[in-house]
């Protein structure tokens, strides 16, 4: 080993550098701080033996303990799920329509609808239920086929005028225009008419002529002051919520071409216990009877 | 081998070796104020989380108790509730500004004195000297054979070290919950599994950094050091050897020969520093100015018929000041100069601050979050709801009947989302139980108006007219 340079001011030796007079000290580490840092060392070949590590051209190597990312993912599922097995199995079990609102298997239920429905019914109803044109709002004091959580049960399960499912809810508006039963000046005049049953519009002839035609066509299934029908999901025209729309073009269209909207019966596709998590939420939105 | 000078690399190697310390015993006054320290930093940590304080029925009876799992931290008649942790680092400024006012004025005070570091390595140092004698006998200890002996007497030593590590990490936990149940626990073994890790952990570190690793935790783990020379300034006090003094220094014979100065050059100040430094050599980063030093020149001094303080405290200026003849500045206008007047307002500013906001908070607060989605509900009379998340948060350990009114939008109304809608009130009342926050969703019924309107939440408490908040918010409608 050459002999080591000494730096004059301070005694110590150098590495040999030298920048304008300016020397790099050698001073030697701690021991301590070199055990740390061989111990690092030592660490690293242990977790590379046993965890994925070095990339290959397809793959990692796998790791002798066989950790993957995606089986971590899935442990703690599968833990997620027993944890909540037991909750799942009440719901399932528990008769939704007489459930003690305040207990605490409602408010499991509520709290796992309100999972259930952003992945289920959000793309129609929206994430916060408020809905859209031809898509009702769960939000509101309105219910075209009642809003208790027995109605909101069956709804659910059966959907509406779903092909295929024997109870589901069923009901269809003619056509009045289209199918040539009301003329286009007497489509005008029951728009009137009804138009005056939210107050939107003052009585006018038009509105007085729009009545007799309204107690002839639409009072069977809307009721003779238009407050609608649950047992045919017919709307009630005298409040101030509309599905489609109440200013006077939308309402012509509806009359003239009636409406006919779908919901899928989510009894096949989800599970009981979903069912009455998310009648429990729908329930909870604000507008439960 | 006793000097950190080895550390200098001058003979190569890739590392430095740990250079043997055996400080020797040494007594006198500084000597004494490190026991007196020692024994109250002790007695502090301690006993604290064995006091008592009555709080009620509804809150725990430790005085001091860091509740991690409920979020709380009760110190005597102060409950700190997560959203107040600006108390605590208000503790931290005022602990910072202190650690700036003690440095500026007697130097590495809290270095010296009031470490951890420090006092469990005093103790672990002390363990060794009953268990192994003092420095001479140490170090013939160390160069002795392995006999069964010397065996015994390691045994002995790491015992008796790792049981302080054990007693220290296990007062640690009862400051974590409530001290006389989680004893019981602990003896069970029916405490929580991270009360006895972390009694582990601290074992192990209270045993490496008070018996292994001493004064290389100050030298090389410790950022304070470097800071502290930001602190220091020429009137500061701080331990110093008085070289105008003390050189030049000589021994035996060859003080006949030569003029020679007060040091002796005996090396006590050298054989009792826990730092293994000679303070000779200036100030530096070592030092931890525990003032051992001082003890022991003092003694020598007496002995040889010298005056006292060869090694003392001192600043800069009454050494400059002293080797030219002069008198040194008297300690008051040593201790009281702009700069630590200056941290002594500072210091003094905040926690004034922290006390006058302590007195005047409230325990009873609310928040009011606007739901977003949606907006607004159409209901279909025409009125327009409106949902609010509100936070009732109760923060006396008492229940208590509270009242929320809700002002700003004539005719609204207001009902709790799990009550009926034919409840709606512009006041609603409820009881919201002791140190708790009550969560609840309110809903706002309003009629037609503008598209956004402002609204207030007014919570008052039944019991206490001081006791009051207000949230402000606003009501959403359709745009039309």
């Amino acid at each position: 080993m050459t002999e080591k340079k000494i730096n004059q001011a301070t005694g110590k030796a150098t590495k040999g550098h030298e920048w304008d007079g300016i020397e790099e000290l050698d001073t030697p580490l701690p021991r301590w701080w070199l055990w740390s840092f061989y111990a690092t060392i030592a660490f690293a070949i242990g977790y590379c033996v046993a965890y994925p590590s070095i990339p290959l051209l397809n793959r990692a190597t796998s790791g002798v303990l066989g950790w993957t990312s995606h089986g971590q993912l899935a442990d703690e599922m599968r833990r997620a799920d027993s944890a909540n097995a037991a909750t799942r199995t009440a719901i399932a079990r528990a008769d939704i329509a007489t459930l003690d609102p305040r207990g605490a298997l409602m408010q499991a239920a509520i709290t796992g609808g309100r999972a259930a429905f952003k992945v289920n019914c959000a793309p129609c109803h929206g994430a916060g239920a408020a809905g859209s044109k031809g898509y009702p709002n769960l939000n509101d004091d309105d219910w075209l086929w009642g809003g208790d959580r027995a109605a909101i049960h069956q709804t659910l399960m059966h959907g509406i005028r779903q092909p295929g499912d024997n109870a589901t809810r069923m009901s269809q508006m003619p056509a009045f225009g289209r199918d040539g039963i009301l003329t286009p000046a007497e489509i005008e005049d029951v728009v009137s008419f009804v138009r005056t049953l939210a107050r939107q519009e003052s009585v006018t002839s038009s509105a007085r002529r729009g009545a007799a035609l309204f107690a002839a066509n639409c009072a069977a299934c809307h009721g003779p002051e238009g407050k609608g029908n649950r047992q045919l999901g017919a709307p009630n025209l005298a409040d101030a919520i509309w599905l489609y729309g109440g200013d006077r073009s939308t309402l012509v269209q509806t009359v003239t071409n009636a409406r006919y909207g779908v919901m899928p019966a989510w009894g096949e596709k989800l599970d009981r216990a979903t069912i009455n998590m998310l009648t429990a939420y729908v329930h909870s939105l604000g507008g439960g009877e | 081998m006793s000097s950190h000078d080895d550390r200098s690399g001058k003979h190569g190697g890739l590392y430095a070796r740990r250079a043997d310390i055996f400080p020797r015993a040494v007594d006198g006054f500084y000597r004494r104020l490190k026991w007196y320290v020692m024994a109250a930093t002790l007695a502090v940590y301690y006993i604290t989380p064995w006091l008592r304080w009555s709080r009620g029925p509804y809150a725990p009876n430790q005085a001091v108790l860091v509740d991690l799992a409920h979020r709380r931290f009760y110190f005597f008649a102060i409950e700190i509730w997560p959203h107040e942790f600006y108390f605590v680092a208000g503790l931290l400024v005022m602990a910072g500004v202190g650690l700036f006012l003690v440095t500026s004025t007697v130097g590495r005070a809290w270095c010296g004195y009031a470490c951890p570091q420090t006092v469990w390595t005093d103790l672990f140092l002390h363990i060794e000297r009953a268990i192994d004698g003092d420095r001479n006998a140490q170090f013939r200890l160390k160069g002795d054979p392995w006999t069964v002996r010397k065996l015994a007497k390691r045994v002995l030593k790491h015992g008796l070290w790792l049981l302080v590590g054990l007693l220290t990490g296990g007062a640690w936990i009862f400051y974590f919950a409530d001290a006389p149940v989680l004893a019981q626990q602990l003896w069970t073994g029916q405490a929580a599994s991270i009360a006895y890790a972390t009694i582990a952990v601290l074992t192990a570190t209270t045993y490496a950094f008070g018996g292994l690793m001493r004064e290389q935790v100050c030298i090389y783990m410790c950022p304070w050091p470097r800071i502290q020379s930001a602190m220091l300034d020429e009137r500061s006090l701080i331990v110093t050897y008085k070289d105008w003094r003390g050189e030049p220094r000589s021994h035996g014979t060859k003080r006949a020969e030569a003029p020679a100065g007060d040091c002796i050059d005996c090396k006590a100040c050298v054989q009792v520093c826990p730092a293994g430094i000679d303070i000779r050599d200036g100030a530096q980063l070592a030092c931890i100015t525990c003032a051992l030093c001082i003890d022991a020149c003092d003694e020598v001094m007496a002995k040889v018929g010298r005056p006292r303080g060869l090694i003392d405290y001192a600043t800069l200026e009454d050494c400059k000041a002293e080797a030219a003849g002069a008198d040194p500045l008297p300690l008051m206008r040593t201790l009281l100069r702009p700069r630590t007047l200056v941290y002594v307002g500072v210091w003094a500013a905040v926690g004034l601050a922290m006390m006058f906001a302590l007195g005047e908070r409230t325990r009873l607060d609310l928040s009011v979050a606007h739901d977003r989605n949606p907006l607004w509900v159409r209901l279909s009379d025409g009125a327009i709801r409106n949902a609010y998340t509100v936070k009732l948060r109760n923060m006396e350990s008492r229940p208590r009947l509270v009242s929320l009114e809700i002002a700003g939008i004539g005719g609204a109304a207001m009902w709790d989302s799990a009550e009926d809608g034919a409840t709606a009130s512009s006041r609603l009342h409820f009881i919201i139980p002791p140190d708790s926050v009550d969560e609840r969703r309110i809903y706002v019924r309003a009629g037609d108006g503008a598209a956004q309107q402002p609204i207030s939440f007014r919570l008052s408490a039944s019991d206490d007219a001081k006791a009051r908040d207000e949230a402000d918010s606003h009501f959403e409608r359709p745009e039309n």
